[in-house]
Order: structure tokens, then sequence, then C-alpha cells
């Protein structure tokens, strides 16, 4: 192909009218609007007053202590932020370690065979994401199949509270997000050239060595790509710590959702909206310095 | 506030007479609406009824709020009312000239959130208290102390509903002091009660419809109705008004002021006035509705059950509790982030 024209460009100019007045009005005016909220005052019983203020700024780091008004940081609020981003980084590492070798063994399926078997990695998709997370409150619960099964075979004699725990919240994620792990790693490991290997090997490279000098760096970036979309609907996600966590101890995206809620001060909970907001672009700003240095790299 | 609300969030879609004459949008709170009710609304009228599910009133009142819901009824507790009102929200559809206005009973016809019911009409009515499971526990169970200092054999297992309102304002009864109080002596005890007892929990959940009948919790801070629908699947459920002090609700039906059903609506409205069709939305859901004459059609359980009685030394210690000012809320939000942390 040459170069565009000038009305090849137009063209295209035009043709992609539909999809740039769509991410305008689908993705930037409401992030405008949430913007605009967190600087006015919460409404008495809802919505927003139109006055500027950066009290809802103040709320997200500061506290004024409700008893004798001195200002500390805001210790509940970072405490819910380390346990967010604490569950999320368990629940991408859970994944890698079950998604790996998962993703290897599909890869090194024969080809006819690699589709069945991604096929079945998809099918929890199928289900609604409600569904399948009371599908799992079924499966832990005191009186429910894990334990129940345990009794019966004597393992335990009383069943393990795991259900509303950290735990429990755990398991629910990496089931979840799961999926979205295995997916871009068997992209990456299936273009992956196995002579590479034996190249390594014939060169006395040890297999650890093997892993991690030849194997790891090639699929980096599908493991930063699986980490990434692991990582960030954890960070936000709020139906699991909400049926699974039992609700005693919040995630961020259970303490926005209080805000607009409850708590009735949606400034604040859009000051903290755009918060989570910047900790995913943190994260994907580190996915393209990662992966752009490989490409210098290689 | 009540209910299980939430766990099933599948709206009902009650599919009508095929050649229905008109559609009525009703927008109410989860599993609290009686299949039954609405088939005989359809039939009489030949109106197509959609239900719309929601889970708290503040849910609720910012989808109104934003307009474009297409909904004609929604049903708000007390508390929420005079906040609609004062928005505009609800129109006066002429509820005292209605045909069964007469059998709303005195108690509840000239409330203080609508006086002379120019704009709602009652639905149910409940109070919210302990449920308790008695194999496990067989001592007092009138008392917060069920769940604020639970006895040892109920620590770990008891539930608390994540009701803000109705959580802080059985705290602050239980530590003697007034819902939306601003009084920072109270409220930092009722914190502290709080703080405390939260280890002694098993969860903040909803859905204890369930959860009680199945011996998942052992104890909640629960609503009567929902209490009541548990014990008729587990025996051992009780129910305990906390002497210390409990809140009592109803929620109540008003059409929206930019409903486009209006008198279909209004056919609804006057229709739930109807002693026999009051009773059916109490033989469902299992509360009370506040129409004079719907015992008769009511079933037999209901009209001794002590989750509907309430017995007299404890009536004095239910109170009526509104929505707080900003003030008031603030605090309360402070201690329940705290508590949730």
């Amino acid at each position: 192909m040459s170069a565009p024209t000038p009305s090849t460009a137009r063209t295209g100019w035009i043709l992609s009218i539909p999809a740039l007045i769509l991410l305008a009005l689908g993705a930037s005016g409401p992030l405008l609007i949430v913007v605009v909220y967190a600087f006015l005052e919460p409404g008495e019983y809802s919505g927003v007053v139109w006055n500027f203020t950066t009290e809802a700024w103040f709320r997200v780091f500061f506290e004024r202590d409700i008893f004798d008004d001195t200002v500390s940081m805001a210790d509940a609020h970072l405490t819910i932020f380390w346990r967010s981003v604490k569950l999320s980084v368990l629940t991408t590492l859970i994944t890698f370690a079950i998604g790996f070798p998962t993703a290897w063994f599909i890869a090194t399926r024969p080809a006819g065979q690699r589709a069945l078997w991604l096929f079945l990695i998809t099918i929890p998709f199928w289900t609604n994401l409600l569904i399948r997370t009371f599908a799992i409150m079924e499966v832990i619960r005191n009186q429910g199949l894990l334990n129940t099964a345990l009794i019966g075979l004597g393992v335990i004699g009383e069943p393990i509270q795991i259900l509303y725990t950290d735990t429990a919240v755990l398991i629910g994620m990496a089931y979840v997000y799961l999926p979205l792990m295995v997916l871009p790693l068997y992209a990456a490991i299936d273009r992956f050239d196995f002579r590479l290997v034996e190249a390594g090997y014939d060169l006395y490279a040890t297999r650890w060595r093997v892993l991690r000098r030849v194997i790891l760096p090639i699929v980096k970036p599908g493991i930063v790509a699986g980490s990434i979309l692991v990582f960030v609907p954890s960070l936000g996600a709020y139906v699991t710590p909400r049926i699974l966590g039992g609700g005693k101890n919040m995630m961020i995206g259970n303490f926005i959702e209080l805000q607009f809620g409850q708590g009735r001060n949606w400034p604040l909970g859009a000051a903290l909206s755009l918060i989570l907001l910047a900790i995913v672009l943190v994260a994907l700003l580190a996915y393209v310095r990662v992966t752009s240095s490989d490409r210098q790299d290689g | 506030m009540k209910r299980l609300c939430t766990t099933t969030l599948a709206a009902m879609a009650l599919a009508g007479a095929a050649h229905a004459e008109g559609e009525l949008n009703i927008y109410n709170w989860g599993n609290y609406t009686n299949p039954d009710l609405i088939k005989k609304f359809e039939e009489t009228y030949d109106i197509k009824v959609t239900i719309t599910d929601y889970d708290s009133n503040t849910t609720a009142l910012a989808k109104v709020e934003a307009g474009g819901h297409g909904f004609d009824i929604v049903v708000p507790s007390h508390s929420y009312i005079p906040i609609y009102v004062e928005k505009g929200l609800l129109m006066k559809p002429g509820i005292p000239e209605m045909e069964n206005y007469g059998n709303i009973s005195d108690q509840w016809r000239n409330v203080d959130w609508d006086p002379n019911r120019e704009y709602s009409v009652p639905w149910q009515w409940g109070t919210t208290g302990v449920a308790v499971n008695t194999s496990v526990y067989s001592g007092d169970i009138n008392t917060s102390a069920i769940w604020l200092e639970p006895p040892a054999e109920l620590v770990g297992k008891v539930n608390v509903v994540p009701e803000m309102q109705d959580v802080m304002n059985l705290a602050l009864f239980y530590v003697g002091g007034e819902p939306c109080t601003t009084d920072r002596e109270v409220l930092k005890k009722a914190r502290d009660v709080l703080v405390a007892a939260k280890p002694n929990w098993m969860s903040m959940d909803y859905g204890m419809t369930e959860k009680l009948s199945n011996s998942d919790v052992m104890a909640s801070v629960n609503w009567n109705g929902s209490t009541f629908r548990a014990r008729i699947n587990n025996p051992d459920v009780a129910y305990g008004y906390p002497k210390e002090g409990y809140p009592v609700w109803m929620d109540s039906a008003a059409i929206l002021s930019d409903a486009q059903n209006v008198d279909n609506a209004k056919l609804f409205l006057n229709f739930i006035m109807d002693p026999e069709n009051a009773a059916l939305i109490s033989a469902f859901a299992r509360y009370a509705n506040g129409i004079d004459g719907s015992e008769a059609f009511m079933p037999e359980d209901m009209k001794t059950a002590p989750e509907i009685v309430v017995p007299e030394e404890l009536k004095a210690a239910g109170k009526f509790t509104g929505a707080c000012p900003a003030e008031a809320q603030e605090f309360y939000t402070a201690i329940w982030t705290e508590l949730q942390k």
C-alpha cells in the first residue's frame, strides 16, 4: 500500500466518527461527570450541591476525628485501600500459579485439541458472575459441599469457617478471574518456539535456567497482560467481597458504593473512584514500560 | 430496609394477558411483591404489570431522581416519603377520595410523614429486631445484647444486616441514646460498643430468610417478616424485640410525578387498599399491612404470629425513626466506615 492520500485520510476520519462519538459519550462524558462531582458538596439526601469545594479530596486522605475535631490520616480508608491492593496482588499471584501450568498444558497439546481445551476454559463465562459467586458460596459454606465431604471422609470433625473470610474472597476472585490469566498466557506460549528450549539444553542449561532465561522472558508480555487483566478488575471487585466476604471487611468497590448509597456522599464516592482509576493507570503505565523495554532489548 | 432483598436480583417480569389494555411499572423492594396479587390485578383490569426490584431506599431514590426510569409506582419507607415529596418526585393522586381510602387503619391514616395520606397508601409495616435460633441459645432474646454483647453460645454465629440506619439506631438505643443524635458522648459509646462487638460477628449480610432457615447463622439483626418466613422453615427461629429500643417502619406505595400510566397506578393504589388484596401482600412477605379488615383474609398463622403481634410490655420500646439530617448522617457514615474497614 502506498501512503494514504489526503482523501483516504479524510475517509478514514469520517468512517471513525461513530466510534469517536461513542468514545466521547460513553467513556469521556461519564468520566468528566465523575471528575466534576468530586469537587462539589454532597446533597442533603443524595446527589450534589453545585458549590465548588475540595472537601471530598481532603476526606479521602484525612479524617477529622468526629469526637474531638483533630485531623489525622484517614486510617479506615488506608486500611480499606491496603486490603484491596493486597487481595488483588494475591489473586494475581494465585491465578498465575494455576494459570501458567494450565496455559502451558494447552499450548503443548496437539494443534487439533487446543481449541477444545480453550473452549473448556471459557465455559464459566457462560454463566452470570453473581450466579457463579453463589455457586462458590454453596461449595464453601459450613453445611456446604466441601465441609460435608471433608466431615464425611473423617478429615475434619467440625466444619471449617471459610465463608465470610478473606480466604473466601480470594477463592472467589481467583476462580472468577482465572480465565483472564490463562488466555493471554496461552497466546504467548502458543507462539513460543520450542526449539529454543532444545537449544538451551544443548548449551548445557539446567531446567530452571531454561525456564528463567529462555521461556519466561519470551512469554513475559503474556504474563504482564494476564496480570493486568486480573489485577484491575480484582481491585474494583464488588460482588465477590460483598457476598463471599460477608460484608464485614470492605474493599474499595464496596466503600465507593457505600458513599453513593447509604452514606449519601457522592463527591467522596467520586473522589474515591478517581483514586481507584489512578491506581489502575499506574499499573497500566508499568505495563507499557515493561513491554516497550522488551522491544528495545529484543 | 428489610427483607432478604439483594440476593435475588432477578426482576420478576410477570407475563400478563396477551393483549393487555395498558401497562403499569412498579418499582419495589426485592422479594416483596406477591405474584398472586399482581396476577389478580392484571386479570381484573387487563393491565400488564412489570416489577423491578431495588435493595435500598437510597438506590431507589437515586434512580428515580435521575429520571428516564419509566416507573409509575415506588414503595419508599416512611423516612423517605418526605424526601420524595420535598424533591417533587411524587404526585397527589387524590387518595382521600379513593373508594377504599376508608379501609386504612386509624393508626396509619394521619401519619407524620404523610398527613392524611395525600401521597401514599400503606403497603406493609414492621419492626427491626433480632432473630435467634433457640436451639443454640435459650436465654432472653428481647435485647440488643444478642448481637452487641453476644452470649458465649452465639459468639461467631451472629449476623448483622448491613443496613446502616437500622443498625446505628439499634446501637444508639442500646447505649441510651436517640436516633440521629449529634451528642458526641452518646455516639462515642455507640461506636465503642459496635467496634467491640464486631469480632463476635460472623458476617454482615442480607438474605437472612434462607440463612436462618438453614441454620447458617444462629442469630441476626433482622426484620420481623423475614424472621417469620424463616421460622416457618425452621421452628427453632424466634424473633426478639430489643427492650432498649427498636425501629418501627412502614413502606407505602406512591405514584411518581412523572408516571406514564397514572390512571392504572391509581387503580393499583385503590386495589391494594382492599382488605382482601392487602392480605395477599402480607401473606407473601409476612408483614402487617395497615388495612382494616385484612386480617379476615390472612393465613391463620399470621393472626397469632409473635413476629407480627408485638407483646404489650415491649410496644413502648418500638420507635419510628426518620432519615437523619446531613450532620447526623456524617457521624453515622464515619462510625459505619470504621466498623467495616
